[in-house]
């Protein structure tokens, strides 16, 4: 099956393409990528004037509860939330039930995917056996078996020691150790940031000091034992910034920042909604934007949902009850294009670097490129069409949005995974 | 007049009118509390459920009081009680109670927020009996009520509150009551018992009782929970008392008429200084008192009525 798109806004980021190009995919694979190619060459043709082309879009950091939870999520329909957003691959936590941590998960993960999942799933192993934070879970067997990274994504490391040696093991692989920042003892049992509005509605605070402290530690740790180290869902603007002097230092350091914190503060909490609980929790205007700046120099080098699927009924309770996280796989993209593109933050092929080369590179995936050869994954999205996010039509099985009825300009239109189209708009 | 919202969840929605209009409504109230017979038919064949999800007797038995000289049926729920089985989730407990169609929620919740949440499940009105360490809105009216009796106005008082400012419920509801009637408000306690950026509240913040005791009108205890000593709020009782406890001495600072509040129960020796506590100046128990008139206000302007209390079928009496 051959598949020709015409007439579309080519963004290659990673070749420095941008230009009104015809894209030729053939066996699932980029066949080329040319001035008018004839449409003979293809079975079917989009015609895609006015709309972008862009590398398949990848989300390094969700959560697809599978095993586990699939009340929440399964592999499944993540997977087809991912399609939905414009994603074309995504990288799972380890933070299942059972955990990640052992070969027979990371096999079960990569099976139900091949089998039911429209986008490609990279899973992450568990830093830590059962996410405890006390013994290194076998990563070799987990790199081996398919895990793309390292993370107790959601339990943070409290042992400095644990760290530094997972940084040092992982070097073994070359993979990422991805870390949340948060020191247990200094968020304190936190559920919001701590600061005035905190203040204000007599809610538990943790401090964005709890996010740098550790934050500081790890990339401490990266430069002295040479390991990578990817922050995820990065906050503060104190973090951005020790980022950016680490980066500069030539310390292995990538970092991510999640579309909520770049585009709300923690006057949404005000109202008590639980939809707007999530760890790292939403901080000031002042961070938001240090975090907006961060992802327009180069500090930040890819955005992420932390889409975190939640049931309704968990979420339907007292504040302090309710549990972290919301979902973000089917609103990440058009986040993006209205609060980095249509603000004019970035300019595009920023935007497109952030959703794609950007996170293939964190996790050294063979992808985000429109390379002739590469595979076929392509994201299709429109800078215009505007829309208003609807949780009812979500592809997800869950529907903890902060974000349902926002108006946002731009609009992801089509994915195609390994040259098939998976979700198209059009 | 009325008030805006048939909810009261916190004083920081209210406008300075409607806080005057409630304390002005208390006072026609407090009469009735007087008389040899003291019940009114105000709210007969209403309903009222006392939903307590923390013990708090004060409180509980404040509003029951009020409810029951207002003619209101009341019921109480509390989270000791066999109705409330655990594992029920708040939704549920909202639910129940409200299949039996109550004219008023009074809800006590140790989390904050709360109440909030109950009144975008229920038809009734809810009233926020204290919730979490955020407000607890019928404490701050029965103290502003207290200093208005005592003090005959509130604009231009100094008012000093020592003690828990972080965990405490009754002191966001202060602030911003006495703000918004002119107060001045002076925040005392060691550092590591203030909320960040408290000031931004429009309260001065200081870590000296001399400081925020010095020309005051208004001393203001809050209660110091034990359980916080040894685990880095505070080293100990013995130094906290040394520190922010009120003693006769300490009072002296303060102006020669001002008046001691707590909102209860006291640590005596603690927070405060027995002599202190039941000393001339000491309006703790007027505090008590007045709770029940406020509380009647609030159920009565609540339920519909006007503020005028000489334009109402009913009127509490003069
Ligand atoms: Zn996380």
């Amino acid at each position: 099956m051959r598949i020709l798109l015409k007439n579309g806004r080519v963004i290659d980021p990673g070749r420095g393409v941008d230009e009104t190009l015809d894209v030729l995919i053939e066996d699932g694979k980029i066949s080329a990528v040319a001035v008018n190619i004839p449409k003979s060459a293809a079975e079917s043709t989009y015609d895609l004037a006015g709309l972008i082309v862009a590398p398949g879009f990848i989300d390094i950091h969700v959560h697809l509860r599978e095993p586990g939870r699939e009340d929440k999520e399964t592999i499944e329909s993540g997977g087809r939330a991912a399609a939905a957003g414009g994603f074309t691959s995504v990288a799972c936590m380890a933070n299942t039930s059972p955990v990640n941590d052992n070969q027979s998960v990371t096999d079960f993960i990569l099976a139900q995917a091949r089998e039911k999942s429209p986008v490609n799933v990279f899973p992450i192993g568990a830093l830590s056996k059962g996410l405890k934070g006390e013994q290194l879970s076998e990563i070799g067997d987990l790199v081996h078996r398919g895990a793309v990274a390292i993370s107790d994504d959601g339990e943070p490391v409290a042992s400095g020691f644990l760290m530094r040696k997972a940084l040092e093991y992982a070097r073994m692989f070359d993979i990422p150790v991805i870390a949340h920042e948060e020191e247990p003892s200094l968020a304190n049992g936190g559920v919001m940031n701590e600061g005035f509005v905190s203040t204000l509605l007599g809610l538990r605070g943790m401090h964005a000091a709890a996010e740098e402290a550790m934050a500081y530690r790890d990339i401490r740790l990266a430069e002295v034992t040479g390991g990578r180290l990817h922050l995820a869902h990065i906050s503060t603007a104190a973090t951005v910034e020790l980022v950016r002097t680490a980066k500069s230092r030539g310390v292995r350091v990538t970092a991510e920042a999640t579309p909520h914190h770049f585009t709300l503060t923690d006057e949404s909490v005000k109202g008590y909604d639980t939809n707007t609980k999530m760890k790292p929790p939403l901080r000031t205007a002042a961070d938001r934007d240090a975090i907006l700046e961060g992802l327009r120099d180069g500090t930040i080098d890819a955005v992420a949902s932390d889409h975190a699927p939640h049931c309704q009924d968990e979420k339907d309770v007292e504040y302090d009850t309710a549990p972290f996280g919301i979902v973000g796989l089917e609103t990440s993209v058009a986040l993006g294009l209205e609060h980095l593109v249509a603000t004019n933050l970035l300019p595009l092929k920023r935007f497109v670097e952030l959703y794609s080369s950007g996170p293939a590179r964190v996790l050294g995936l063979m992808k985000g490129t429109l390379a002739v050869g590469a595979d076929a994954d392509v994201t299709v999205f429109s800078v215009k069409k505007e829309t208003t996010v609807d949780p009812a039509r979500f592809r997800s099985r869950s529907r903890n949005t902060p974000f349902a009825g926002m108006k946002l300009r731009g609009a992801p239109l089509m994915t195609i995974v390994g040259g098939k189209v998976v979700h198209g708009a059009l | 007049m009325r008030l805006k919202s048939r909810h009261l969840l916190g004083i920081e929605s209210l406008t300075p009118e409607e806080i005057v209009l409630i304390l002005d409504t208390a006072e026609s109230f407090a009469e009735i509390s007087r008389r040899e017979i003291k019940k009114v038919p105000t709210l007969r064949g209403r309903t009222v459920v006392n939903l307590f999800m923390e013990p708090s007797t004060r409180t509980r038995t404040s509003f029951e009081l009020a409810e029951k000289r207002l003619s209101a049926d009341s019921l109480n729920f509390s989270a000791s009680s066999s109705s409330l089985v655990k594992g029920e989730t708040l939704i549920d407990t909202a639910r129940n109670i409200e299949a039996m169609a109550p004219d008023f929620i009074v809800m006590r919740h140790q989390m904050s927020g709360a109440p909030h949440f109950l009144a975008r499940y229920c038809r009734s009105s809810i009233i926020n009996a204290g919730d979490g360490s955020h407000e607890h809105p019928t404490q701050a009216l029965l103290d502003a009520y207290t200093i208005r009796q005592k003090k005959k106005a509130i604009a231009g008082l100094k008012v000093a509150i020592i003690g828990d400012i972080l965990h405490s419920r009754v002191v966001r509801s202060n602030i911003f009551l006495l703000r918004k009637l002119g107060a001045e408000v002076i925040l005392a306690g060691p550092p590591t018992l203030m909320p960040l950026e408290v000031a931004r509240l429009g309260v001065k913040v200081t870590h000296s009782m001399a400081e925020a005791l010095d020309g005051a009108d208004v001393i203001m205890m809050l209660r110091i929970q034990m359980e916080r000593q040894g685990k880095g709020y505070f080293p100990s009782v013995r130094e906290y008392y040394n520190l922010f406890g009120l003693t006769e001495e300490r009072v002296a600072l303060a102006k020669r008429d001002a008046i001691i509040m707590h909102p209860g129960p006291i640590n005596r020796g603690v927070e405060i200084e027995s002599k202190v506590a039941d000393g001339a100046y000491s309006v703790i128990l007027d505090q008590v008192t007045n709770g029940v008139a406020v509380r009647m206000a609030v159920l009565y302007l609540l339920a519909g009525e006007t503020g005028d209390a000489d334009s109402a079928e009913e009127r509490p009496g003069h």
